[in-house]
């Protein structure tokens, strides 16, 4: 009634006491208490997640409110594990805890957003021309308009439109670029499909129906192991985090398990518990350490010497002194071990070539079907050459012999020999290349020659060409971590302590690690393996994937777990975590994304590649090919520079391109017709006269510009951007801070492939559209920026790898203000070009090229020495020695009822997935009941909708082997027939289930085995990776079809990588030219800039939340060591800045003990936009942490053709390392907020660079 | 004219002050509850605070409960006790004393809310203001001092507290009893008036809420379930 009248009860207030009056009872009023019920209470829950590429995908509550969304709270409701398992739940972490502070901060973009200058132009030319598409092009073919546009990017300056004008602006700049310069002029990036598959699907599927480029991600992050392709013919695969707790030896090895894998680390805590010893690897102590009983801190980017050492120790304790029969058995089934490989003398010593195949044999040992392509081993009964099934060979054009019994081609059961010692002709001085004798300022050397002689022994055999000497992969390899067989000969050693490459002893010099120490861990790593069949495990993430020579880092790890049997084991293993790469629904979700359902092939770029052309950055080079080969590769066969590498390798069809050809293919189209040929062959006698180009050969063509670029789910240029400042300068013409000169300024030598001009192209985008929900630093130098849904705003679908469910992102709220979801802002897109097209776009006919991929029958395509067609090598032929080409049927008026419904082709070609094929009529019709069909005359009537994003999640769900039980055992059956095994009692138990979307909202789901994958889902066994292949017997997806560790293509030889080496970190000269130059009064340090994933962020998103900021400093940060600090004059909490040619960042400097002298730290991905002062350095504002980086491709990542070393989208191609980079440290003398108006800072910047 | 305005303001203006001074404050401890607290910022900034605070909360306390009993006490209650010359003397000493100590308390906390950017970025314009009525008030009284010092009969003091007490009393013809005071008392007057005027709508509210029930409760609390109103979903 009345608060105050309650007040007057004074003397009916107090009614009772107790406790001898020390206690009283009131009645007084208690209704303030429902103050504090009603904080807590909430209308509804609703399931969702987040997209963050974080790996969690943890389930969350989220509590809505009067139609607010309020908090979000950790979901419990996974489904059970087995007895003896610890449950998942709960999952979450403060990060994802704070996401709902997003969705009404000042951050939010909450309308479509035009760059204002760009938007002024665009109504001027609009009242000039009618059509949006002449008034699109009457403003980006006028130099000055778009140069006045271009320039400002980065700066602010949007303003707010409608919809329909935005669409309209974006449909008009599509239609124009695929009308004058060709459909793969307009590009997209998004990444990680698995943390939000619908809407990835809403852009590549517009995209592919146009004929735009999806970028891949994988590779472009540094996430993807090309060791993993290269020795398991998989992208990557590995266990659950729930596999930890069967482990019984667990190594971290540079992965910061609690801090990166928070909601999975309770599984590390509780083996720990049930007695699972644990060591960590990592330069600095990070939080991983606290859960070690050891931990190894080699100097960073060296953990391949470290590695080889524990090699060394396990083949001679184990190994070679015969203790397990266990490891014997399984490297001689699971591995390349026993093949043969050819040694070729040259100047009187051997040198290891290729593996020996049937083909190398008179009447190829009776293989009729690809002998190229299958590997020898010798028999130990017989002592025969025999031909093992399960190579590659036998996957295509035969059947029911691709598999891993041990028996040869024509059904006989063999053994192989995996060592030639006992039956040896010979012993033959083998050379091995040797790396670790090279100089660098930074990283320790050894006295070793560049080349090693070992003995090896070696069998004879006859081979069509005449004697040869062969030894098996098993005898090279022992040769090469230097153990001592008692052969004779040098550079073995006998005791760990030889220092000798690769012995305990030798890397104590460069590691830092005590020999003990590494002997005592690989004892007791090999023991634990030996003892429980393979239950060792290694986690490793990308810390040690992002140097240049990451590859040997990784390899130097895998073959620890080969060596002792450990992968394909329940709790052994390699556990790769980096991104939520694992999209479980994978071949559900292909068609939907590329729109396989109305045209194939699709256009994928590999990302490195791309920006490394587009963004300049090769004209940047400063690695020579020459400091990176073998010493034993003939180096006049291997000139040329990077770029060059890279532009053979599209030339050879094993790398794709973007832009494909130097002329618009619809064009190339046209003219094949008008000439009256058909377009592939017109295209193929044009590029071999040159009369065509690939445009690869000029990227600084105008013609060869990529034109419109949409980002969605991704912040490119605030995250993973390498090369930042590049990006700026180059691709989006804007303010930079570029410092080094390009090769011409530096009279460097020029590529020879690629058209040199001197004068470079700056501002080559003409449009960039991001769609996000907050303002991102991307956003920020964007032309038009859409508002999209957050993740609790919209419908999709979410899985991971680090556990075996699949769920949802729901709708809590309808998208706030004016944000609509991707699904419905591509449709909205999609809708619009079809209408601005006409009259510019018809029924077109396309020209598309794609690189010679993996699972197809064509990765069988050049099996010896690469042949370059333009070189007049060999004659071109598509998809065999050049990309493949299909003409594609482009309707551009009918692209929106495309994109709304599921397109012909599914019941006609059926779907598919790493090599196999099964037919989907059933669920097309059931799909055409779930969805209904379309009722409107055209294209599309009769085929089932996707207009709405949950629509489009059950497209994903009836297709996928993962999510349709009878999907799964046709995919079953269909592997059957490669293999002549059956494998269909893995999917039977569920073969009637079928996930929908309301189903997956109502609990999480297990997904359902399917042969897509290589680990299992079962009642027994945790998913874990090469399960099927050990258990199953289903060959790897490799030449020799097994675990390969000999790599045996032409240029891995020549880079000196066929077999696992150590090599130093690649010198990137960025430092010197501006050490001491552009003093400010402070000392100046040159340290190793090592970018880590963060404690207050995932990748950027949440650096600029400000609960996360209030965790943590409120800014940019970079960790450095007390000696360093002290060195140069830097105290806790201090500006500093740290800066190369490649350009400069700010940030405060958190001195700490858990940083090693000789790096900084900086966590990867902080915001520009919050708290960044401006740089002394470039006069602008501060910087990302990739403002000090530049990719740089390693030509080994470009090999295509060549069985596993087939391109595949995210399987293979060119990564962006960047830990090799090193950076100017100093404190700031002047911090400058630059809190002046744009003009006035670009003067200063102005006056500043003069 | 300045007749009427004399009547007005010390006739009239006392009781539209003391009447929103009650009614006000009645009603935004009724429907503001969350709004009836001091605002203390200690939160943001110890500083200057524990100096000035508890010198201002001391010395106005003093003069608070001066003013009121020093005011209202009828002449006859004391008569017998203290000659109200002597009275004056005390009052000016007393309060001097306290004055001072409220001024340099006050005078910090004004600076404090004025010169912390953290303190100022989180008043309000009433928090600001408070403290400056406060603070002229103040020194209004401090300068009385003198004044009451060229009589020290305390013939005005009496004038002073019948005005007082004929307008508590609702007494007619109070404003003519102060008619022929210095112009510096009548502006303190009309001013201390004014804070009254404005007590309902800042943090002065706080004052009605003293915990000066702490002290005397027993040390444990036992709040009736059900009692009063319907206690929420779990009453």
């Amino acid at each position: 009634m009345s608060h105050f009248l309650d007040r007057l009860m004074f003397f009916r207030k107090n009614v009772d006491s107790f406790a001898g009056d020390h206690g009283v009872v009131t009645n007084e009023d208690r209704t303030w208490e429902d103050a504090y019920r009603n904080r807590w209470a909430h209308d509804r829950i609703v399931r969702s997640t987040h997209g963050a590429n974080c790996t969690g995908s943890c389930s969350w509550k989220i509590y809505v409110k009067g139609g607010i969304v309020t908090w979000e709270t950790q979901q419990t409701d996974y489904p059970r594990t087995r007895p003896d398992l610890p449950n998942h739940e709960p999952r979450g972490c403060s990060r994802g805890a704070s996401y709902s502070w997003y969705l009404y901060s000042a951050n939010r973009v909450k309308y479509p957003m035009v760059r204002g200058r760009l938007l002024r132009l665009w109504r001027a030319a609009k009242a000039e021309h009618k059509d949006p598409v002449k008034a699109w092009k009457s403003i980006v073919e006028d130099p000055q308009k778009a140069q006045e546009y271009k320039s400002i990017r980065g700066r602010g300056g949007f303003v707010r439109v409608g919809w329909d004008e935005a669409n309209e602006i974006v449909a008009a700049a599509n239609v124009h670029t695929v009308k004058a310069h060709g459909p793969d002029r307009v590009i997209g990036f998004s990444p990680i499909p698995a943390m939000s598959m619908v809407s990835y699907a809403a852009g590549s599927r517009y995209l592919s129906l146009i004929g735009g480029v999806c970028m891949s991600f994988y590779d472009w992050y540094c996430d993807l192991p090309p060791s993993s392709p290269q020795t398991w013919g998989e992208q990557t695969d590995v266990p659950e985090s729930a596999d930890w707790y069967n482990s019984t030896f667990i190594m971290m090895w540079g992965s910061n398990v609690p801090q990166t894998r928070t909601p999975d680390a309770h599984f590390m805590t509780e083996v720990r518990y049930k007695g699972a010893k644990t060591v960590t690897v990592t330069p600095d102590y990070s939080e991983a350490s606290k859960f070690a009983d050891l931990w190894l801190a080699p100097k960073q980017g060296t953990d391949a010497a470290l590695a080889m050492a524990m090699g060394h120790v396990i083949l001679k304790e184990f190994h070679l002194a015969g203790r397990s029969p266990y490891f014997e058995n399984y490297c001689r089934q699971y591995t390349d071990m026993p093949m043969l490989v050819r040694l070729v003398e040259r100047d009187g010593r051997y040198v290891p070539d290729r593996l020996v195949r049937a083909a190398d044999f008179e009447g190829a040992l009776g293989e009729t079907n690809n002998p190229d392509w299958k590997t020898v081993a010798v028999d130990q009964a017989s002592g025969k050459v025999v031909v093992p099934r399960g190579s590659v060979g036998f996957r295509w054009g035969e059947q029911g012999k691709w598999n891993l019994e041990p028996k040869a081609a024509d059904g006989s059961e063999i053994k192989t020999r995996l060592t030639l010692i006992d039956a040896r002709d010979a012993v033959l001085p083998v050379a091995f290349p040797y790396f670790g004798g090279l100089r660098h300022e930074h990283f320790a050397s050894t006295g070793h020659d560049d080349v090693l002689l070992r003995n090896v022994p070696a069998r004879r055999v006859k081979l069509k060409d005449g004697e040869a000497m062969v030894a098996t992969v098993f005898d090279l390899f022992v040769a090469n971590y230097g153990v001592d067989r008692g052969l004779g000969g040098g550079n073995v050693a006998a005791s760990f302590d030889d220092d000798v490459p690769y012995t305990p002893a030798w890397q104590e010099k460069i590691t830092g690690v005590s020999r003990d120490k590494v002997i005592a861990v690989a004892r007791d790593f090999a023991d634990n393996a030996a003892k429980t069949q393979g239950k060792s495990m290694v986690i490793l993430g990308a810390a040690v994937n992002h140097w240049y020579h990451g590859d040997m880092i990784y390899r130097g790890i895998i073959n620890l777990l080969v060596m002792c049997g450990c992968v394909g084991q329940s709790g052994g293993g390699w556990s790769h975590y980096v991104g939520q790469e694992k999209l479980r629904p994978q071949t559900g979700w292909l068609p939907l994304a590329f729109a396989l359902d109305w045209n194939r092939p699709p256009r994928q770029m590999n990302s490195t590649s791309f920006f490394y052309a587009h963004t300049s950055q090769w004209r940047h080079e400063k690695l020579g090919v020459a400091e990176i080969l073998s010493p034993l590769a003939d180096r006049k066969a291997m000139e040329g520079s990077l770029i060059d590498f890279n532009v053979r390798a599209e030339r050879m069809g094993w790398l794709p391109s973007a832009p494909q050809l130097g002329t618009n293919p619809l064009a190339v189209a046209r003219e094949a017709a008008a000439a009256g040929k058909e377009p592939v062959p017109h295209a193929v006698a044009a590029l071999k006269s040159g009369a065509l180009k690939m445009a690869c050969e000029d990227p600084d063509n105008p013609a060869n510009f990529p034109r419109n670029l949409f980002v969605w789910r991704s912040n490119l240029l605030g995250s993973s951007g390498k090369g930042h400042e590049y990006f700026l300068k180059y691709l989006l013409g804007a303010q930079h801070g570029v410092q080094g000169k390009d090769l011409g300024a530096e009279g460097g030598s020029k590529p020879q492939e690629v058209i040199w001009r001197e004068r470079s192209a700056e501002g080559k985008l003409d449009l960039l559209v991001t769609l996000d929900f907050r303002m991102s630093t991307t956003c920020m130098y964007s032309d038009v920026v859409l508002p999209t849904a957050t993740w609790y705003e919209k419908h999709d679908l979410n899985t991971s790898d680090m556990h075996p469910f699949i769920h949802p992102l729901s709708a809590a709220v309808d998208p706030a203000w004016q944000a609509r979801s991707d699904w419905e802002i591509f449709k909205g897109i999609a809708r619009k070009f079809s209408e601005v097209c006409v009259g510019h776009l018809g029924v077109e006919k396309d020209l598309v090229l794609t690189p010679i991929q993996h699972d197809t029958p064509a990765e069988l395509a050049q099996p010896y020495q690469p042949k370059d067609w333009k070189k007049g090598e060999c004659e071109p032929v598509p998809g065999k020695t050049m990309p493949a080409m299909a003409v594609v049927e482009r309707d551009y008026p009918n692209t929106y009822r495309k994109f709304t419904a599921l397109g012909p082709l599914m019941a006609r070609l059926g779907n598919g997935g790493k090599g196999i094929s099964w037919n989907t009529d059933a669920e097309i019709k059931a799909l055409a009941e779930l969805n209904h069909v379309v009722a409107e005359e055209g294209v599309a009537k009769g085929l089932p909708r996707i207009a709405t994003d949950i629509e489009a999640a059950e497209v994903i769900l009836m297709l996928a082997p993962e999510t349709n039980g009878h999907v799964a055992v046709k995919a079953w059956e269909a592997l059957e027939k490669q293999t002549g095994r059956e494998h269909a009692h893995l999917a039977d138990t569920r073969e009637d289930e079928k996930l929908r979307f309301r189903d997956l909202q109502a609990q999480p789901r297990k997904i359902i085995s399917s042969p897509t994958w290589s680990g299992i889902e079962s009642e027994h066994v945790s998913y874990n990776a090469g399960y099927t292949n050990v258990h199953e017997l289903i060959p790897w997806r490799t030449l020799t079809g097994r675990q390969q560790l000999y790599q045996d293509h032409p240029w891995m030889i020549a880079f000196g990588e066929a077999l696992c080496v150590y090599r130093p970190p690649i010198d990137t000269k960025a430092c010197g030219p501006m050490l001491g130059k552009r003093g400010n009064g402070n000392p100046e340090l040159v340290l190793n800039f090592i970018t880590p994933h963060q404690k207050w962020g995932i990748h950027s998103t949440y650096t600029d939340n400000l609960m996360m900021l209030t965790l943590s400093r409120g800014g940019p940060i970079v960790w450095l060591s007390e000696v360093d600090a002290k060195k140069a004059g830097i105290e806790d909490n201090d500006w500093i800045e740290a800066f190369n040619v490649n350009g400069a960042l700010v940030a405060r400097a958190v001195v700490s003990q858990r940083v090693p002298q000789g790096m900084v730290l900086m966590y990867h991905a902080q915001e520009k936009i919050v708290n960044v002062p401006g740089s002394e350095i470039t006069q602008a504002r501060g910087g990302i942490h990739n403002s000090v980086t530049r990719a740089c491709p390693k030509p080994t990542h470009m090999i295509g053709g060549y069985a596993q070393q087939s391109y595949g989208f995210n399987y293979h191609g060119t990564i962006g390392t960047n830990r090799d980079e090193f950076v100017i440290v100093r404190k700031m003398a002047n911090v400058d907020w630059l809190d002046r108006s744009a003009p006035a800072a670009a003067a200063a910047a102005a006056a500043a660079a003069e | 004219m300045s007749a009427y305005i004399h009547e007005f303001v010390f006739g009239i203006y006392p009781y539209v002050c003391a009447a929103v001074f009650l009614v006000g404050s009645l009603i935004r401890f009724d429907r503001e509850q969350y709004t009836w607290r001091s605002g203390s910022s200690q939160l943001l900034r110890k500083r200057q605070l524990r100096w000035g605070s508890n010198l201002f909360h001391v010395g106005i306390l003093f003069l608070f409960f001066g003013h009121t009993v020093g005011m209202l006490t009828p002449h006859f209650a004391y008569e017998w006790l203290i000659s109200s010359g002597a009275k004056q003397l005390l009052a000016m000493v007393s309060g001097g004393i306290a004055g001072v100590l409220c001024f340099v308390g006050l005078t910090m906390l004004l600076h404090r809310r004025l010169a912390d950017p953290r303190i100022r970025a989180t008043s309000s314009r009433m928090d600001i203001a408070i403290l400056a009525i406060l603070w002229v008030q103040l020194v209004l009284g401090l300068i009385t001092i003198p004044f009451s010092g060229q009589h020290l009969d305390g013939s005005t003091m009496v004038k002073l507290a019948e005005w007082a007490q004929h307008i508590v009393t609702l007494r007619p013809g109070a404003a003519d009893l102060v008619a022929d005071v210095a112009p510096v008392f009548k502006l303190h007057m009309a001013l201390g008036m004014t804070i009254f005027l404005i007590f309902p709508f800042g943090r002065l509210v706080h004052v009605w809420s003293a915990p000066i029930g702490y002290i005397f409760r027993p040390y444990q609390v036992v709040r009736r379930r059900g009692s009063g109103r319907a206690v929420g979903a779990r009453g």
